[in-house]
């Protein structure tokens, strides 16, 4: 016992033990600032309910674009840093649609048939923009070493941002308001945001049809079949071109249908509008472990609640001012620790890399 | 030793003629300005910066702006002792980086006489002290942030005609505690200069008026999620949110506001930095209601007013879109007055215009008929006459700010 421990800590350098006694600190202040916030009595249990709700939604968007990242990682390898611009090319389009619908009054008389279809070009938009920058911008690279798609990437992300300015101007565009979702429900004696309640459960069914997809069909198994392999995959007969233009098209469509879900809840959209979400989702995959398909979902969904929760709950128990403000600072922060303590993420270690 | 005597021939002759061309371009001024003159020879032209905000949810405030320069110089007849005026438009959008960029692209260029600019206090942060090195002279028609023209700060080459916010913050204070009688006010800013100035001077005085201030929150440039900061701040129990920061964060705190349990009856109150058409179309029905102090229209030069609204609406086919038109149409007069006062001009119709002698005729500028007012310039560069006047939007789709009748409508001083 005594030797087994000595022989450990033989393998111990400095960076380790000064590692450990950051986390230990952190730790320390996240279990002082909760504490001292839960004991306060500042918040009702409703509010830590709203924060936590606020979290789910917004986290739940987070989950539908980190799906894109980890589903390109795992089957190519690379980041996709031009996947916040996918997310940004769909419902940006889309807004055009919505105007019209909205002056012809569709979004009174038929708001379902007005969302859906806003919906639908959104996501074929941002598919058809996610499998052409597959296959402009990635493919002639496919063999190259792994930087070089990974610069490409932010190249593409630059492109695609200002391309959309240009097109559709600098301006914040506001999306219109869909009645049935305003005001709120009762569930289990709870007010709770219809908008919130319903982006949350759509974007959770979306996930859930995407990773049956994944999971249970024929491409979905092709898809599967490249990540793990991808020259024995050639070798059965799987088309790897077609399966990655695919693995990009269902990430497109994932990140196009948040984009709505997104624009519906802030209802405004801009060319930036991908950057911020981008990065976030990008966290999001890391934190769940990417290439890990539910990884990306409880990621997804556990920065958002962290993000929310967390400025009240750990930093304002702390006696930190205005702490809202530092909520990215909270996410980041997230994230560097999960790249050194647990670089494979909430899920990682179990699934490995695989999507 | 014939050829040696060719060479030296040639050679005088070759110095002969060099000393003959520069007797004939001997300049008829010398340039003794520390930071250098401008030289614009006979048909050149008068080249004006104007660093404002073109992109991103400020965007209306810049191109409001633009416009006021561009009827100042049609008004000016586009010429200034016989040069043609041009102007020349960068976007120093509305952060630091943005301010630094344009600033050092029309530092570079050494024909830039003075700029109009810029938009945001936060783009003037690094914008100012660049253009002062330079020795061009800056006039912001809507930087309003009290830092920019503290003694302690303040760069030489600064100047202003839009409110220091030490005066709106004040009348927002005033308005909530005795207009409204609130008595609990929480404030949000961003994190950009502009907007946390603005909301501590608002908590200061409305301390002193005798209110609690229960919350001082911030968020960031780029947030979209309020509701936790929202919620955080209904916890404290406010009757106002003073929030006064720009597109597109603060149509979102509006809009969420109203889903925020504690908040349904909460009065919400911007600043200027809101005061555009731009939070109307991406607040949509959230924003009526919202208080928001801005220069006070009524206590414009009213027949000066009225022309150039005149003419605004001929040339643009709308009305004004911000509230900085008029803050740049008499940046921009006050800039031609002083290159006229400062202008050195020779035989041939070439002008001088020395760096240092322009920033003092600027500074030197008092009793100014504008049309906001009657201006002079402090010795801080403050050279705004300010009237700040709080309105309040009642519709979501009309924004007309030259009739009182229609949003938003003025509502205080009465």
């Amino acid at each position: 016992m005594w030797e087994r421990l000595r022989y450990r800590l033989r393998y111990v350098s400095g960076t380790d033990v000064a590692l450990w006694i950051v986390a230990a600190l952190l730790l320390v202040m996240i279990t002082v600032g909760s504490y001292n916030s839960l004991t306060s009595g500042r918040y009702t249990g409703k509010q830590w309910f709203d924060f936590i709700i606020s979290g789910l939604a917004q986290g739940s968007i987070y989950a539908l674009i980190a799906l894109g990242y980890t589903m390109v990682y795992g089957i190519l390898f690379m980041i996709n840093f031009a996947h916040g611009e996918v997310f940004m090319s769909g419902p940006f389009t889309a807004y055009f649609l919505a105007e019209v619908l909205e002056q012809r009054g569709l979004f009174e008389t038929n708001p379902w048939l007005a969302l859906g279809l806003v919906m639908l070009l959104s996501m074929a938009v941002s598919t058809v923009v996610a499998v052409s920058l597959e296959r402009i911008a990635y493919r002639p690279l496919r063999g190259a070493p792994r930087l070089v798609p990974l610069i490409t990437a932010i190249g593409a992300s630059f492109f695609l941002q200002y391309t959309f300015r240009g097109l559709y101007t600098p301006g914040f565009k506001a999306y219109p308001e869909v009645q049935p979702l305003k005001g709120t429900w009762t569930l289990f004696g709870l007010e709770i945001q219809r908008m919130l309640i319903a982006v949350f459960v759509s974007s959770l069914l979306l996930l859930l049809l995407l990773y049956a997809f994944v999971q249970f069909t024929k491409v979905g198994r092709a898809i599967r079949a490249v990540a793990e392999d991808q020259q024995a995959a050639a070798l059965m007969g799987v088309d790897v071109d077609r399966t990655i233009s695919i693995t990009f098209a269902v990430g497109g469509a994932a990140a196009g249908a948040a984009g709505v879900f997104y624009a519906l809840m802030f209802r405004q959209v801009n060319f930036f509008m991908g950057f911020f979400p981008g990065l976030k989702a990008f966290t999001a995959a890391v934190l769940g472990g990417i290439g890990n398909l539910p990884g990306a979902m409880l990621g997804g969904l556990f920065l958002g609640v962290f993000e929310s929760l967390g400025p009240s709950l750990f930093l304002e128990g702390l006696g930190v001012p205005a702490a809202y403000q530092l909520k990215d600072a909270i996410a980041f922060t997230m994230l560097v620790l999960f790249l050194i303590f647990r670089p494979t993420g909430i899920l990682g270690e179990r699934l490995a890399k695989r999507a | 030793m014939k050829r040696r005597r060719l060479f030296v021939t040639v050679l005088l002759f070759v110095l002969a003629s060099i000393v003959l061309a520069a007797c004939q371009k001997k300049p008829q001024y010398t340039c003794t300005d520390p930071k250098g003159c401008v030289e614009i020879k006979p048909g050149e032209p008068i080249r004006v910066g104007a660093a404002l905000v073109f992109s991103g949810g400020a965007a209306s405030y810049g191109i409001d702006s633009k416009r006021g320069i561009e009827i100042a110089i049609d008004d000016l007849g586009g010429e200034l002792l016989g040069h043609p005026i041009e102007l020349v438009a960068e976007d120093s959008q509305c952060n630091p980086e943005g301010g630094q960029a344009a600033a050092q692209k029309l530092a570079a260029d050494k024909t830039i006489v003075g700029v109009i600019g810029t938009t945001c206090s936060s783009a003037a942060k690094n914008a100012a002290p660049i253009l002062s090195e330079a020795g061009i002279v800056m006039i912001s028609p809507s930087n309003t942030a009290p830092y920019l023209t503290d003694p302690a700060t303040r760069s030489p080459f600064y100047f202003r005609t839009a409110h220091n916010d030490k005066v709106q913050g004040k009348v927002a204070a005033e308005f909530a505690y005795n207009e409204l009688g609130v008595r609990k006010a929480a404030t949000i800013h961003d994190g950009s200069v502009y907007a946390e100035q603005l909301a501590n001077v608002f908590a200061e005085v409305f301390k002193q008026l005798g209110g609690e201030v229960v919350a001082q929150e911030a968020v960031n440039v780029g947030d979209t999620d309020m509701r936790p900061v929202l919620t955080t701040i209904a916890a404290k129990g406010p009757e106002i949110i003073y929030f006064p920061i720009f597109n597109p964060e603060g149509p979102l705190i509006a809009a969420q506001s109203k889903e925020v349990e504690g908040l349904q009856d909460v009065k919400l109150m911007g600043a200027d930095g809101l005061f555009s058409k731009e939070f109307i179309e991406v607040a949509g029905e959230a924003a009526v209601g919202v208080y928001l102090s801005s220069p006070d229209f009524s206590a414009f030069n009213p027949e000066r007013y009225d022309a150039f609204l005149k003419k605004h609406e001929e040339k643009y086919g709308e009305k004004p879109i911000s509230a900085f038109h008029a803050h740049a149409y008499d940046a921009m007069m006050i800039l031609a007055e002083a290159i006229k006062k400062a202008a050195v001009v020779l035989e041939d119709g070439t002008i001088y215009i020395p760096r240092t002698a322009l920033r003092d005729a600027v500074a030197e500028t008092k009793d100014f008929q504008g049309i906001t007012g009657n201006l002079t310039c402090d010795e801080n560069g403050d050279c705004a006459d300010p009237h700040i006047a709080v309105y309040q939007i009642t519709s979501a789709t009309e924004w007309d700010t030259t009739d009182p009748e229609k949003s938003p409508v003025k509502i205080w001083p009465k």
